[in-house]
């Protein structure tokens, strides 16, 4: 008999079309409720303290995704935010920057340029966010230009109605055409699960924009309620951890809307690792959609400094 | 109704043990009942709820044995923790609260005193199984509901009294204007356990601040059931919130903590009260202690209440304006 060597596996780039074939679009498994809020719960009911907690804060600034989206956003706000995300806190230098600034498209060239030379990247909503329901072209238009005014990332939204009513062909194409006109811009896909209704959706959404292209993929755009819960995004790191199981690619996840405070960044963390593993502790694949919540993560970094509670008034609310 | 201690099987076939089991004789009937008594988890008032401490610590109380209801009762142990939380509830009511009418604040405290008045008997047999006479108890119950009338009437008016138009040389009107101050962390008196937390929160909160205190912790069953009046009497859910539990180990967090706006605290400690005066100058707190203050001093209308409480529960804001604009 012939002796094997031990099977050494290269790694190699699994092509579109494997990504797509493993995983059947009308395939995605049920999502047990019952048992996906559950372990959630139990998830979040780890207690991390002391010096756990102080690098789990810091982990979490380092994945934040420093954002605003409102209609009364101006070149003064957005450069303030950017100041904070290099810096997080005036007269720390322990602290690390956050992730990236996510504003509109208008902005990305005043980020861009504030944050020059810094490792702060510019994520850019786009495809006529936050509802999505505007013609392909113009949608494709608006993520070529984010990218064109030096977006690093471009957040993208589903089609929503198409979701619900089945033409999950449609919710697929537009994701490959976005992720097309990206370019070398990271691609995050936003299910807004919110509006999806079930976990099963969730579920089935998470592997069509997963197949689709999508580098990340995000729960919401922060303007629908609920936004991002423990549940939501458990259901959706199990999307991914299955696709990782079939084909070995890391996609990466963000919750966004809804984490405000310090302790709910911490249960995100513990949920992450407990779910896809260390690999994943890192801002390449795992994003905190936020604007409140530095705050109150810097208000519990200071209280374990100095043994005070901080008072919010005392934090720039930009 | 008459009482017996001893063990007995009721009619289901329940045994209780130690549990008190009232056998009730309906005379008219000639029927004896059996049945168990239900006793009250007793918990603290946060959030217009009643809550257990997070650490699930209790303290033991005993009723005085003059009083019919005698019994060793558990007590929640409020922790560094309930405090804490205790403040960000107080914090996120306080602006809708200072936000009200004053005229709507003076109802809402009025609205408390009639709830006391009506309870009034129950707070009497509450003091008395605290350990007061019971002529001493319908005299502390009768004037903490003068108190709420008190400042249920001064809510309207301590703008009028405390504002001004100042005289300034120069072309400027200046206003002064009282403004409520935020959060109060409070430690209560320990001796009259109804009158005194009255006595201290009703002016704060009249003011437009909310306030985390501290309960007696000699006769904390009086305060839950103040707290039961407070949750019956339209104050929103967050401005007052009631802990119970031990001055020392909870007292020295108000000075910790910097949401915490103001202090008052009452107290035979005179180290403790130091050490809040102590703590709170670094962040500049406006702490106010009262040490070893005699029971008469609660009882007596010109000191133990008035425009100074008031004027302690706000901060002047001044206002320059040109003349003629």
């Amino acid at each position: 008999m012939q002796s094997k060597s031990p099977a050494v596996v290269e790694p190699v780039e699994p092509s579109p079309a494997r990504r797509i074939g493993l995983f059947s679009l009308f395939s995605s498994p049920t999502v047990d409720a019952v048992a996906l809020e559950e372990r959630a719960a139990n998830l979040a009911k780890r207690s991390l303290k002391k010096e756990a907690k102080v690098a789990g804060l810091k982990l979490a600034i380092s994945m934040m995704d420093l954002t605003t989206l409102e209609g009364k956003d101006t070149v003064g706000k957005v450069e303030q935010l950017c100041r904070k995300a290099r810096r997080p806190m005036e007269g720390d230098g322990t602290l690390p920057s956050c992730a990236a600034i996510c504003v509109y498209p208008n902005f990305v060239t005043t980020a861009k340029k504030a944050l020059e030379g810094s490792t702060v990247k510019v994520a850019s909503v786009a495809t006529a966010f936050p509802s999505g329901l505007s013609p392909l072209p113009i949608k494709l238009e608006d993520v070529r230009r984010a990218v064109e005014f030096g977006a690093d990332e471009i957040d993208m939204v589903i089609d929503r109605g198409a979701m619900l009513s089945g033409d999950y062909a449609k919710v697929f194409d537009e994701i490959a055409r976005t992720k097309e006109a990206c370019g070398p811009a990271h691609l995050k896909v936003i299910l807004e699960t919110g509006e999806l209704g079930t976990y099963d959706v969730v579920r089935r959404a998470s592997d069509i924009a997963i197949a689709a292209g999508g580098d990340f993929i995000k729960t919401s755009t922060g303007k629908v309620q609920p936004a991002a819960t423990l549940p939501v995004t458990l259901a959706m790191l199990e999307a991914i951890r299955d696709h990782w199981y079939a084909t070995g690619v890391r996609i990466g996840m963000k919750p966004a809307g809804g984490v405000r405070t310090a302790k709910q960044s911490l249960q995100y963390l513990v949920m992450v690792k407990e779910t896809l593993g260390d690999a994943w502790l890192t801002p390449d694949l795992f994003r905190f959609g936020a604007s409140a919540l530095l705050n109150d993560v810097l208000m519990q970094l200071e209280k374990e400094r100095t043994g005070f509670y901080q008072a919010s008034a005392d934090f720039s609310k930009e | 109704m008459k009482k017996t201690q001893e063990k007995q099987v009721n009619p289901a076939g329940f045994v209780r043990g130690g549990a008190e089991i009232v056998k009730a004789e309906r005379a008219e009937e000639n029927v004896v009942t059996h049945r168990l008594s239900i006793p009250k988890a007793w918990k603290m008032y946060v959030g217009g709820a009643f809550v257990r401490s997070e650490s699930g610590r209790y303290f033991q109380v005993v009723g005085a044995t003059e009083s019919a209801d005698a019994t060793t009762t558990n007590i929640p142990l409020a922790s560094r923790k309930d405090f804490r939380d205790a403040m960000g509830v107080a914090q996120a009511a306080q602006p809708k609260w200072a936000a009200r009418t004053a005229y709507n604040r003076g109802q809402i405290l009025y609205r408390l005193a009639e709830i006391l008045e009506a309870r009034s008997e129950e707070f009497v047999r509450s003091l008395v199984r605290g350990g007061a006479t019971e002529a001493e108890a319908a005299l502390e119950v009768a004037a903490a509901i003068d108190r709420s009338v008190y400042y249920a009437g001064f809510a309207d008016k301590l703008g009028a009294l405390l504002a001004s138009s100042n005289p300034v040389a120069g072309p400027h009107f200046a206003f002064t204007v009282p403004e409520p101050i935020g959060v109060f962390a409070v430690l209560a008196p320990q001796k009259l356990p109804l009158l005194g937390l009255v006595t201290t929160i009703l002016p704060l909160v009249c003011a437009g601040n909310t306030v985390v205190a501290i309960g007696s912790d000699l006769d904390p069953r009086t305060v839950i059931t103040f707290c039961e009046a407070l949750a019956t009497s339209d104050f929103p859910g967050g401005v007052i919130n009631v802990l119970t539990g031990r001055a020392k180990e909870l007292a020295p967090w108000f000075v910790k903590h910097r949401e915490v706006r103001a202090i008052e605290a009452y107290s035979d400690d005179a180290a403790l009260l130091t050490e809040l005066e102590r703590g709170s100058a670094d962040a500049v707190r406006r702490t106010k202690t009262h040490h070893a203050v005699a029971r008469e001093w609660f009882f007596d209308d010109r000191r133990g209440q008035g425009l100074g409480f008031l004027e302690r529960a706000v901060e002047h804001k001044s206002i320059w304006h040109p003349v003629g604009l």
